[in-house]
């Protein structure tokens, strides 16, 4: 068992290439985006910095460091300081939250890869026994930073954007706890690793994935539905395409950080990736098996495998986020509340009943 | 390592809850209720409290104070006027605050406190609260939830238009 000490500069190396790594993919993922969304609407996207663009990333924050940082008068000043960091603060919070892969055996010791992950007495990784409420707790902590954001700026478009944002956010937010319910029934754990763990084994580490029917030895069980609700959720969570009213350009200019410039402006992009990064990750977990896959090679090979999965599957999310945006229109704000409410809320309801019973009976 | 970061924790508790109540703004008070929400929250972490921890942040920092929050975004409430203050609080309040005060030193003085839990053989996870809540207090978590459901209700019915 290693010492105090060992931990927290463990903990620190974790956390500072877990950021950097999440910030990289947020930055990519906005060129992923413009290149995509070229490419479906038939035109190039980025292709002047760099080959292909790559460097666009760059450009643009090197743009948004260098534009006028503009604070409007009538603002209420320290909350108008307050909302981006926030914003931004909690978003990437919750990653510390998220299990990436097993561990790896590095200068003797076993790290778990997972911030908040450590070795229990056993000498086996373990996480905190509530990891997916606590990522529950963050997000729905997270509304203040865009209602504070609408709020402060007193202007009538960040105050409708952020009022729709927080509704939307709260209402969806219960379908999304919902959604996830089943798959907590079948593995008997909140805590990420054992979710998990749970979906292991099986033919070529797949066929256990939560996702498909009969999961974790419960026959009869299919989390496809659940999977479905928490992807409408979390698209609506995330204020995307088609559930992006909170800044819909064409009614509210852009929304609750209308107000917003340079860096400020930039923090609330970031956060809204990040968030995207983090919905991804917990639907990779939770109905994708996470880091489960099939494992071959040598020593080496095995212990990298296993984060190749996880990024591929939250790349193929992220996929989908884009791939989505430049496929489907937006809801009205009506239809908005009444899929939350009558459509996705009720099936959740349902799909919890008919797993407990198939688990109670099994 | 365990008494830093409650000595910090606290402290910040504190100071919200006084700022609670300094601030002129409503917002400002509301936003200092959920610090001191928040901080609570990291207290009953610090006792191994994992799932009360997450409790209270989900459901007092995360949905009651949305909906304050949300009240005074709404209803744009301005700052409050300064009074003098009234003469009734100044002639029953501060006896009352010292001596409640000196009623708590003399508890304390008097007599040395069990530590009320042991944070190294409580558990507060989330097998353990379900036991309790599912088998000890079965009762009054089943009346607590029918009177949630009967509030909604009332509130459904008062906010309801008469067509």
């Amino acid at each position: 068992m290693p010492g105090l000490t060992t931990y927290i500069i463990v903990a620190l190396i974790k956390s500072v290439l877990l950021l950097a790594v999440l910030l990289t993919g947020v930055a990519y993922a906005v060129w992923l985006e413009r290149k995509l969304v070229g490419r479906i609407q038939n035109r190039w996207g980025p292709t002047r910095v760099g080959p292909f663009g790559l460097l666009q990333p760059l450009a643009d924050g090197l743009k948004f460091i260098l534009k006028e940082d503009l604070t409007p008068p009538y603002v209420y000043k320290s909350l108008y300081l307050l909302a981006p960091m926030l914003a931004v603060a909690l978003a990437l919070l919750s990653i510390a939250i998220i299990p990436i892969g097993p561990s790896v055996h590095v200068a003797g010791l076993t790290i778990p890869l997972q911030v908040t992950g450590a070795l229990n007495s056993a000498g086996q990784a373990s996480d905190i026994n509530v990891g997916l409420l606590i990522i529950f707790g963050i997000t729905s902590v997270g509304v203040y930073g865009i209602a504070l954001a609408g709020w402060s700026s007193n202007s009538k478009y960040s105050l409708l954007g952020s009022l729709r944002a927080g509704a939307q956010m709260v209402s969806y937010e219960i379908a999304l706890g919902l959604s996830v319910v089943g798959v907590i029934l079948l593995s008997g754990s909140l805590s990420l690793r054992h979710i998990v763990e749970a979906q292991g084994g099986g033919w070529a580490g797949i066929s256990h994935w939560n996702i498909w029917p009969g999961a974790a030895g419960y026959g009869g069980t299919w989390q496809f539905v659940a999977f479905f609700i928490y992807l409408m959720a979390a698209f609506a969570e995330t204020n995307r395409i088609p559930f992006d009213l909170p800044e819909a350009e064409t009614e509210l200019v852009a929304g609750y950080h209308t107000e917003y410039s340079s860096m400020k402006f930039a923090m609330f992009f970031m956060a809204e990736y990040a968030n995207m990064f983090t919905v991804a990750c917990l639907a990779t977990i939770l109905f994708l098996g996470g880091w489960n896959g099939p494992m071959f090679g040598g020593a080496l090979l095995q212990q990298v495998l296993p984060v190749v999965w996880f990024a591929a599957k939250v790349v193929f999310f992220i996929f989908l986020y884009i791939w989505i945006r430049g496929t489907l229109p937006r809801f009205r704000y009506d239809q908005l509340m009444a899929f939350g409410w009558k459509v996705l809320l009720p099936l959740a309801l349902a799909n919890i009943l008919l797993t407990s019973l198939v688990v109670a009976l099994t | 390592m365990q008494l830093v970061l409650f000595i910090v924790v606290a402290a910040i508790c504190m100071v919200a809850a006084l700022n609670l109540v300094i601030q002129k703004h409503p917002i400002g008070s509301a936003l200092s209720l959920i610090v001191v929400m928040g901080s609570l929250a990291v207290l009953y972490l610090l006792l191994g409290a994992e799932f009360v921890f997450v409790i209270q942040l989900i459901v007092y920092a995360g949905a009651i104070m949305v909906l304050f929050v949300f009240v005074i975004m709404l209803l744009n409430a301005g700052e409050e006027a300064r009074t003098r203050g009234s003469r009734v609080a100044v002639l029953f309040g501060v006896p009352a605050v010292i001596a409640l005060v000196a009623l708590v030193a003399w508890v304390f003085a008097r007599k040395a406190l069990p530590d009320a839990v042991e944070s190294t053989t409580f558990h507060g996870s989330v097998q353990i609260v379900a036991q309790q809540l599912f088998t000890r207090f079965l009762l009054p978590f089943e009346v607590t939830s029918v009177l949630i459901l009967i509030a909604i209700m009332g509130a459904v019915v008062l906010a309801r238009r008469d067509n």
